[in-house]
């Protein structure tokens, strides 16, 4: 049971160590959700706010933890 | 076809290397107690589960729909990839320190030591900790391999990838019988960083119906983009920050 316990938390922390991240990358993920079904003709420009906002999550993520 | 079955293979050996360094260092710790026995028969055990896992949960993969697939992947790729380039970030930047497998070696056999004078029984218990070590660590490893081969028949050599890395290492750690201390796990961390994070974005896109320009040809861009945004941001944290980093 306890193995089972340990396994799950090591399980979430693989995809989330920094929680304040991984809550703007689903947000960053929903909303090019949003922008591909409203304009499913701007591919790019969708696709370039997916990959630029990974980055400014990455970038967030880490100028915080350097503040700390 | 080709660059993308090389992809596959790098980046799950790279990432592997990573892992099976960290399974290694606590098997050894394990062993130098208690001998190579129980180590051994807890590292296989600790096999035997993960391929059972790997048997029981994959054919359920292949009854998900491919967009569905795709967007589940490239989230889970998108977090665990952003989660190592983050770490790589800021121990390059001398935030954090940096992974010492010689220390940990020494802090895991310190901690079977003194467990091993409260309880007794150290064989079983070195048989655990080593099981232990390659379940946790082992979770990754199929995770890696099946983000970055499951949906565009690319399982073999991510697979492939993933054993050679695992080999290597074991090869290695039985002849210098101490922790691997030399490999540049931060390096190899950031570089997979980049990759898995451009996989995540590549996939994400792909499952939410986005066509990306040059199809497969985006996620070198994408690792581009990446790495230097992350390169940049280490020297700005340093000088943020006034440590000299590593």
């Amino acid at each position: 049971m306890r193995l089972a316990l340990r396994l799950l938390r090591e399980l979430v922390g693989l995809f989330v160590d920094d929680g304040g991240l991984a809550l703007i990358v689903l947000g960053v993920v929903a909303l090019t959700a949003v922008l591909a079904h409203s304009a499913p003709t701007a591919g790019v420009a969708t696709g370039g706010f997916l990959l630029l906002g990974c980055v400014a999550a990455l970038a967030e993520s880490v100028l915080r933890a350097g503040r700390r | 076809m080709w660059s993308g079955h090389a992809a596959a293979f790098v980046t799950a050996f790279l990432a592997s290397l990573v892992e099976a360094v960290e399974a290694f260092t606590i098997m050894l710790a394990a062993a130098t107690i208690r001998g190579w026995r129980p180590a051994l028969l807890g590292g296989v055990a600790g096999l035997a589960f993960l391929t059972f896992l790997c048997i029981a949960l994959g054919p359920m993969l292949e009854s998900v729909p491919l967009h569905l697939l795709q967007l589940a992947i490239g989230v889970l790729l998108l977090l665990f990839g952003l989660r190592w380039l983050r770490k790589a970030v800021l121990r390059g930047a001398g935030l954090l320190p940096l992974h010492d497998e010689v220390r940990i070696f020494a802090s895991e056999t310190a901690a079977l030591r003194t467990l091993e004078k409260h309880r007794g029984g150290t064989d079983w218990l070195a048989g655990s900790v080593a099981f232990k070590a390659v379940v946790l660590e082992g979770l990754e490893v199929v995770f890696i391999v099946l983000a970055v081969g499951a949906g565009r028949g690319l399982l073999p050599p991510a697979a492939s990838g993933a054993v050679a890395a695992c080999l290597a290492v074991a090869a290695v750690g039985f002849f210098v019988h101490r922790p691997l201390s030399q490999v540049p796990e931060n390096a190899i961390k950031f570089t997979v960083g980049v990759i898995l994070s451009a996989f995540g974005i590549f996939w994400t896109g792909e499952g939410l119906g986005i066509a990306w320009p040059g199809s497969d040809a985006a996620i070198p861009v994408f690792a581009l983009v990446l790495a230097c945004a992350a390169g940049a941001l280490m020297p700005a944290l340093r000088n943020r920050s006034g440590r000299p980093g590593g």
